[in-house]
């Protein structure tokens, strides 16, 4: 949410009374999302009583670990929608697939080899080393899974806040609009008013004392006015201050490279893989929850589905194959850095997404809907800082934080416990 | 309680206040601009050059901030599977050096080896690890390595070399000419079986193994004693009483890692545990093992008889009659090791095998073996025949020999008869080489086929039986090189998958039907021995034969006696190419990147040599000019000289460096001895500047080091500990902590770093200077940049020098009593201290930094922050402990400067580089950190688990490094941990800080080293 406040800010022709009527707008969406994440948080709670919460919960994070990359609950993606599947297969028959598809539809089973053919021919990865409670916890999950509908995917309720903050702009605009529209009309009706009473007075001049008569026939010298020393200081006050200003912000620049949006060798859309095709983001960028790189997806990860999807929206056949002409000829594709962190900061994507539980949207932007992807952030430390001054941290439920929760509470700071508060500003904890 | 009068000194520019040391103590950062050399001071940059340039590149840095360069995200094309881009691997392997042999796991990034670490579960050596093996990562990217095999000198395909060689093998096995396989002692049992393998298709072919240090006297000795060809294995840890005759055990002798960190368990001291071993050494050159002993004796090499025979005959009643050596240290240390029967060890570093016999006969006569000496786990690391090569050389330049094969050894460089090969090997019909570069040897030989670094390689280990190691590759080949085995068994026919190889010998052989696959994980596989085998029985002394021979080869000698020895940085010279053992401080001299001749004070003084005077040192064959460098310790009327230097074919870091003493080496006997006999040393009235480290940074004379006897220690556990007191604005003696200037304490709530150094365990080898430059990208400077006093080791070992002698007023320190303590200083007591950044709470750089680049952290760092730093070096004048480090120059992609930093200059040397460390750039300030990437990165584990950070789970690179435990590291507010109880529980009355007067409050404590000498 921050970030919509941040684009205000960042907007420096804006005034101040556009700034608050945003500012109601953030406080809004916030108070919306919030709702969202409750009515999500009930639902999910009253899904799960009478069921056993414990698997489901196990079968939840399996789920979220290996099959939801190509699975979705209740649509279809690169595979079935799951819904129902308890009830539309055997159990026996499920397990033996999870764990061994291809060697089903070699042996010739009908429902696999029917199943196979109608999905394109993708295979499905193979799990052997699943236990029968860990197939059995995924589809207890699958069976319990609330339904979208109500399940407020936190990317979807970004998304929904950021078309909003882009229609929240146009609204200012408008009243920006009327606002000028009224100003003008005023000044119209003004000057009428003046010329139709000048008028007025002229015609009964000799009625009017000798102070009135030289207020009517005051002439306005603009030439007088412009070579007052008042007026020539006023402007140059105004046009040094004004210099200043665009320097500092034009060296403070520097370095910054917000909206970085280079060609890629392939034009490699987001939109369609990450919005329309709902691939996790985890299944390309493999390491995003576990290492500091969330690392470039290597050519065999878009192989996974492109050995089969030979074709997408129009124009994209050529694409294809030249990725798989790479493929072939054992040739990495040397993509364009958008992201380039200086080497003095130390970045740990796994930090911010395993352990403080945030989204990725929420730095890079809604990249679901980026047919090029572009740097959303300036990635600034003040960014950096900003944000782990407003944040609270994700210290529920995990005993590394036990101690520092106490010290919180014990110092009666007020609100959550941020990141600035257990040292999240060192300078240590981001250079070295 | 006495207040400590001792007087410590760094070196003795420090003891004789020279005018160099007065001038430099005060002026930490030498400010002479160093860009000019002397040769071309008139080309340099002068200050309106520097002007102008200054001008142009802020003009250039703004031109070209505008856009930013495009950068590249080359993924994989297939992701190996168990690379994730940052995230380190561990892999488990084994280190291989000639005689060194330590079980290492091996840190990789991206698929690129960057760090050694010691293997944890091996029991021999517990995570202890070497500096030799520190910094032999760094040799995997020696850009001096042969990228392709070559053919005189030309290179070749492997496919041409093989026919080539297997032709000619085939040709002069089918005439029976001989052919001969040299190589250091093999151990590896697959090597072995593939040297048979080999032998098998040319049977004449013979296999010679000798080391460039030969312990053959100690296997022959044994041989006459026992009746066994074997080095025993040692236990340190069980002696009450260590003797050892010119033994560097904790530095070179037979496994000093090991030796190490059993000596180091007799040393500790705690709440619990008030005795500790008594250790007399009797040498001629002041090493490592000296440095550490309680009782030490400068001996002259041909005393070596002598001192040995009376030890003997005052154990035994079978004399040896040998004109005898009264000595009251000696007489002491046999009463000392009757009382210790069983619980004792004599040791000797003598290649002589009467000597060793006699030191065979000492143990079993003291009841030692089966206690502290043991051939159940016998070393299989030496097995060099001298004899044996002797008479290969002989063979040689008869020409008898048709085709000789050198594996891993390097003759011509470290075999005393080198040049008589280097003169006819271009006589052998075949000569090949598995040298990695071309070496002295290799680049006579006809073929060179470069064996793989040991990272890249399959191997295995029995160092000592019982105890088997497995090496795996971390790394595919980076050059076009083939591992040994592997060509040797592609030469004699067979497969040649040296991978396949070890395993059938593993499956067949060793493992006994356990997983294959645990043991490459563990890397180490102790199945021991049966506890049942009984140590062999003496065979008796012939007390005629060893005095005749006694009076035979140890003749008294006027003039300069000779001890060669090797150094713990470049050991054999093997890795002389390796930046970081050149610049590896020796923990004695504190010299880098030369060799020197140590000589005695008083003969320097007899002779008015100053330090760094050149002289040429004669042995009546040859001669050779080094610089003289005084050494306290220096037994009177001997000289010591390193091995290992004097490299001439082995890249641009180790060639010219120093002068190679091999060829001194003596043959006695059928025996390879390090008494060199006499030299003569003439000055040439030249003097040229060591490069050494051991008066920079020096602490001015304060009480830095706290010291006491075992038997002050036994009365009061903070015996020798200085607690300073300051007068307060009433008047009143109170402790420095009760006057505070700073108002805020810094709140540490979670985590708060600490560590603990025990100067008793600290024998200061230096594996954390190493370990720590390897961690921390730390650059090589070079040494005249040493020679600057701008080396940018994070750790250094401090070695203080001290005696006994105590000045006549507390606090008045080198004025005036310098006559009286000049006596002391020819044999001082040595004390080692690791300094770093001390981390203090009230950090006096903090305070003064104008621009806040140097901060202190919520747990408990002093952060430096590079990107902030502006260079005003205000922190490193105002830090008491000096130990930031300035960067005066670029270091990095300057190779016309630094050529010598390849870390950072060549894109192979690059890849040792740790990625998460930031490579500093030219005018910032750098230090220690605490290893803090390596603490953010057990926080992150921890985190991600949803626990709290286990004791000992996060570790410097020092302390994991460290083979005796000496430093401890942890977090303080975890009560339960290491660094905790050593402070509060097991050794509270030893803990001090150093300069607690300054109430700095440093989180790194050190404990008071305590020595077991009797002042009676």
């Amino acid at each position: 949410m921050a970030k919509i406040s941040e684009k205000t800010h960042f907007n420096m022709s804006k005034i101040n009374i556009l700034r608050s009527v945003s500012r109601t707008l953030v406080a809004f969406f916030i108070a919306s999302v919030a709702t969202f994440n409750t009515i999500a948080q009930d639902s999910t709670a009253a899904a799960a009583s009478g069921a056993d919460a414990a698997l489901i919960a196990q079968g939840e994070q399996l789920f979220k670990e290996n099959c939801k990359s190509c699975h979705h609950v209740y649509e279809e993606s690169v595979g079935p929608a799951l819904s129902g599947v308890t009830k539309r297969r055997k159990t026996a028959w499920l397990h033996s697939w999870i764990r061994n598809s291809s060697k089903m539809i070699a042996d010739g089973d009908k429902e696999a080899v029917e199943l196979f053919n109608k999905w394109n021919k993708v295979q499905m990865t193979s799990f052997p080393t699943f236990t029968d409670a860990q197939i059995d916890a995924i589809l207890l999950y699958v069976e319990n899974a609330p339904k979208p509908a109500a399940k407020a995917d936190p990317s979807a309720s970004s998304t929904t806040a950021q078309g909003q903050s882009a229609s929240g702009s146009s609204n200012d605009t408008l009243i920006l609009g009327i606002v000028v529209v009224v100003l003008i009309l005023v000044l119209v009706v003004l000057t009428i008013f003046i010329s139709v009473i000048k008028r007025f007075l002229k015609e009964k001049e000799a009625t009017l004392a000798e102070d009135d008569k030289e207020l009517v026939n005051q002439s306005f010298d603009i030439k007088k006015f412009v070579s007052s020393k008042g007026f020539i200081a006023i402007v140059s006050v105004i046009f040094v201050v004004i210099t200043i200003r665009a320097c500092w912000l034009g060296m403070m620049d520097i370095g910054v490279h917000q909206n970085y949006q280079p060609v890629q060798p392939i034009p490699y859309s987001h939109k369609l893989h990450a919005g329309d095709l709902k691939i996790n983001c985890n299944y390309c960028h493999t390491t995003v929850y576990k290492s500091k790189s969330a690392s470039i997806p290597s050519l065999n990860i878009c192989m996974n589905c492109h050995t089969h999807v030979k074709k997408g929206p129009s124009g994209s056949e050529d694409l294809i194959k030249q990725l798989t002409d790479a493929y072939e000829k054992n040739q990495p594709i040397r993509w364009i850095r958008v992201h380039n962190l200086p080497d003095l900061a130390y970045f740990n994507h796994s930090q911010h997404t395993t352990v403080a539980g945030i989204e990725c949207q929420k730095c890079h932007g809604p990249i679901e809907e980026m047919e090029v992807v572009k740097q959303y952030s300036n990635l600034t430390m003040g960014w950096c800082i900003n944000c782990h001054r407003e944040t609270a941290v994700n210290a529920k439920d995990n005993a590394y934080y036990d101690r520092l929760l106490k010290v919180h509470e014990q110092a009666k700071r007020k609100g959550d416990m941020t990141a600035e508060n257990i040292g999240g500003l060192d300078c240590s904890k981001c250079h070295y | 309680m006495k207040e400590n009068t001792k007087v410590y000194w760094k070196g003795l520019e420090e003891l004789n206040q020279t005018e160099d040391f007065v001038k430099t103590a005060h002026n930490e950062f030498p400010e002479y601009l160093p860009l000019k050399s002397e040769d071309n001071a008139e080309s340099g940059p002068d200050r309106r050059d520097f002007l102008k340039m200054l001008g142009f590149s802020v003009a250039a840095v703004t031109l070209a901030a505008c856009e930013a360069p495009v950068k590249k995200a080359i993924p994989y094309v297939n992701k190996p599977e168990e690379i994730d881009p940052g995230i380190a691997n561990y892999y488990a392997t084994t280190y291989i050096d000639g005689s060194e042999c330590l079980p290492v796991v091996v840190k990789t990034r991206e698929g690129r080896p960057i760090k050694i670490e010691g293997n944890k579960l091996s029991s021999v050596y517990q995570g202890g690890t070497s500096v030799k093996a520190q910094a032999s990562v760094l040799g995997l990217y020696d850009t001096a390595r042969l990228a392709k095999p070559t053919i005189k000198g030309k290179s070749a395909s492997w496919d041409k070399i093989d026919a080539e060689i297997t032709s000619s093998l085939e040709t002069i096995a089918s005439a029976g000419g001989e052919i001969r396989i040299v190589t250091p002692s093999i151990y590896s049992p697959s090597t072995k079986r593939a040297l048979s393998v080999f032998a098998s298709k040319f049977p004449t072919a013979k296999h010679i193994q000798y080391d460039a240090i030969s312990y053959y006297g100690i296997l022959k000795a044994n041989q006459i004693t026992f009746g066994q060809y074997a080095v025993p294995s040692y236990d340190f840890s069980k002696a009450d009483v260590i003797v050892s005759l010119g033994a560097d055990f904790l530095g070179t002798w037979i496994s000093p890692t090991e030796f190490a960190r059993q000596y180091a368990a007799t040393r500790k001291l705690s709440a619990k545990k008030k005795t500790m071993s008594r250790h007399y050494q009797f040498e001629t050159g002041l090493s490592l093992t000296g440095s550490n002993a309680d009782y030490r004796v400068g001996i002259k090499p041909s005393e070596e008889a002598a001192f040995v025979s009376e030890l003997y005959n005052k154990l035994s009643s079978n004399k040896i009659s040998v004109s005898s050596k009264k000595n009251d240290v000696l007489n002491k240390a046999a009463t000392d090791l009757l009382n210790a029967r069983g619980k004792s060890l004599v040791v000797s570093g003598s290649n002589d095998p009467s000597i060793q016999a006699v030191v065979n006969e000492i143990n079993v006569i003291l009841g030692n073996y089966g206690s502290t000496i043991s051939f159940k786990n016998a070393y299989q690391t030496f097995q060099g025949n001298d004899e044996q090569m002797n008479t290969f050389v002989d063979e040689l330049v008869a020409g008898t020999v048709k085709a000789v094969i050198f594996y891993g050894v390097n003759p011509v460089y470290d075999y005393y008869r080198g040049a008589e090969i280097e003169k006819v090997l271009k006589n052998t019909l075949l000569t090949v080489s598995f040298a990695d570069r071309a070496d002295e040897t290799a680049s006579l030989c006809t073929f060179i086929a470069p064996d793989s670094h040991y990272l890249e390689s399959w191997n295995d280990a029995e160092p000592k039986i019982g105890f088997y190691s497995l090496a795996q590759p971390t790394i595919k080949n980076i050059f076009d090189t083939r591992q040994a085995q592997s060509s040797l068994l592609k030469w004699a026919g067979a497969p040649s998958d040296f991978y396949a190889f070890v395993k059938s010998t593993w499956t067949s052989s060793i493992l006994n039907g356990q997983s294959w696959d645990k043991a490459l994980h563990d890397g180490v596989l102790e199945p021991g021995i049966s506890s049942t085998t009984v140590e062999p029985a003496s065979n008796g002394l012939d007390v005629t034969a060893i005095s005749t021979s006694f009076t035979k080869n140890y003749t008294a000698v006027n003039g300069i006696e000779l001890k060669v020895y090797e150094k713990i940085g470049l050991g054999n010279g093997a890795q002389a190419n390796n930046p970081w053992l050149q610049e590896f401080p020796d923990p004695i001299s504190k010299a880098t990147w030369d060799n020197y001749i140590a000589l005695p004070i008083s003969y320097a003084k007899e002779k008015g040599l100053e330090q760094g005077a050149l002289v040429k040192v004669t042995n009546g064959k040859s001669s050779i000019t080094l610089p003289v460098l005084i050494q306290p310790g220096q037994a009177k009327g001997t000289a010591s000289i390193a091995l290992g230097y004097g490299r001439s074919k082995s890249g641009k870091c180790g060639d010219g460096v120093g002068q190679n003493v091999f060829t001194w080496l003596k043959n006695v006997e059928g025996f390879i001895s390090t008494n060199a006999g006499t030299v003569t040393i003439e000055p040439t009235g030249e003097v040229v500047k060591l490069a050494l480290t051991q008066t920079h940074q020096t602490l001015m004379a304060r009480p830095i080091i706290q010291d006491a006897t075992l038997e002050e220690y036994k009365k009061n556990p903070s015996a020798g500990r200085f607690i300073p007191l300051v007068t307060n604005g009433d008047g009143k003696k109170v402790a420095p902590a009760e006057l505070d200037i700073w108002k805020d304490q810094h709140h540490q709530p979670n985590h708060l770093w600490s560590m603990s150094i025990d100067l008793n365990s600290c024998i200061g080898c230096g594996a954390c200077v190493i370990a720590c430059q390897a961690e921390n990208n730390v650059p090589v400077v070079g040494k005249k940049e040493v020679i600057n006093a701008r080396e940018m080791h994070w750790i250094r070992i401090d070695r203080y020098y001290s005696s006994e002698f105590e000045p006549k007023e507390t606090g008045v320190y080198f004025d005036g009593d310098v006559v009286a303590m000049e006596d002391p200083s020819e044999n001082p007591q040595v004390t080692f201290q690791p300094m770093m950044c001390q981390h203090c709470n009230h950090a006096p750089c903090e305070t003064v930094c104008p621009v806040a680049a140097t901060t202190h952290s919520s747990e408990g760092l002093n952060q430096m922050t590079y990107n902030r730093c502006i260079g005003t070096r205000y922190c490193a004048n105002n830090c008491p402990y000096k130990v930031r480090r300035f960067n005066w120059f670029k270091y990095f992609d300057n190779g016309d400067m630094f050529d010598k930093n390849v870390t950072m200059n060549t894109s192979l040397g690059r890849m040792v580089l740790n990625p998460d460390v930031t490579v500093r750039s030219r005018g910032v300030m750098e230090k220690c950190s605490f290893c803090v990437q390596k603490i953010q990165e057990g926080k992150l584990k921890a985190k991600k688990e949803k626990r709290k950070i286990e004791d000992g789970e996060v570790q410097t690179a020092c302390a994991a490094s460290c083979a005796t435990g000496a430093i401890v590291f942890g977090d303080y507010r975890d009560l339960n941990s290491q660094v905790y109880k050593e402070r509060n529980e097991e050794n509270k009355e030893r803990t001090y800080t150093v300069l607690e007067e300054l109430n700095v409050q440093p989180n790194v404590t050190y404990l008071t080293k305590i020595r077991n000498i009797s002042k009676a």
